[in-house]
């Protein structure tokens, strides 16, 4: 056991302890505060894996965009310092029992298909290489879901704008 | 113990992936069930590239997958926290429970 594997069970434990707690801390503003860190220790295992660009791409979006709409939103909508009302105890038990068993036999089913590649081959993911193919036109080029996912998030912004936008009928 | 195999990481994604089914399960307030599918949609992403580092790690298409992914989770929380906020105008509460004019 060598500090590269101490490190991924750091990381791993990390994301799985705020994770857990983000779902289920009853003070909304920690839940987020939780969900932030479970995304950095996301970002930390791509930096783990040696895929830095995805690693920056999810600190910048996840932990600089969305978790802060989250944050804007919470004090927008809520009473930040009080509780939410617990959860039914049959329904804890049930999802409890139904996330159990799912992952228990998801697990399974990843053990027993036996995956080879110890991920000591060359991969290759400089910034460059992913900015050649995504401009690229040819056989394994992404230059139209590149320009699909931009007009689909000029459609998503001007959507939400005009979902939020206060009507006159509402002001009046 | 062994060396960090892809199963390692499969595991956390796959544990990542069922709290935020947990989550989602449980929770009934709109913001904290956009958070819980965060989570799973990391979990998501985690998967993608690490197939992508294992076994085929001459093509780069799991990292493309993971960031089309994260930049269509960037407009749908956009799009979700608008119709959160809009729902809050109305109601005047965002629990799930509260906003079933649509249900009959």
């Amino acid at each position: 056991m060598n500090a590269n594997d101490i490190i991924f069970y750091l990381l791993g434990a990390f994301i799985l302890v705020n994770g857990i707690l983000a779902m289920t801390n009853r003070k909304i503003f920690r839940a987020a505060i939780f969900l932030l860190f479970s995304l950095i220790g996301v970002a930390g295992l791509y930096f783990w894996m040696h895929v830095e660009f995805v690693a920056a791409v999810q600190i910048i979006v996840y932990v600089g965009g969305i978790v802060v709409l989250i944050i804007f939103s919470i004090f927008l909508t809520q009473q930040t310092g009080q509780d939410m009302p617990k959860p039914n105890k049959m329904r804890m038990l049930f999802s409890a029992l139904a996330v159990l068993f799912g992952a228990g036999f998801t697990y399974m089913l990843i053990r027993n298909h036996g995956f080879i590649g110890d991920g000591n081959n060359q991969f290759d993911v400089s910034p460059q290489r992913i900015g050649e193919q995504m401009l690229d036109t040819e056989q394994s080029g992404y230059a139209l879901p590149f320009e699909v996912i931009s007009i689909l998030l000029l459609a998503a912004m001007i959507g939400s704008i005009v979902i939020a936008l206060k009507s006159k009928a509402q002001e009046a | 113990m062994s060396p960090i195999s892809l199963n390692h990481i499969l595991f956390i994604s796959t544990a990542l992936f069922f709290i935020g089914m947990y989550g989602l399960f449980t929770r009934r307030n709109m913001i904290t069930m956009l958070m819980a599918i965060e989570l799973i949609l990391n979990s998501v992403n985690i998967n993608f590239v690490a197939f992508n580092k294992y076994l085929w790690p001459g093509n780069l298409d799991g990292v493309f997958f993971s960031i089309f992914i994260i930049a269509i989770a960037a407009a749908e929380a956009a799009v979700a926290i608008a119709i959160i906020i809009n729902i809050y105008r109305n109601h005047n509460s965002i629990d799930v429970a509260d906003t079933e004019e649509m249900k009959y």
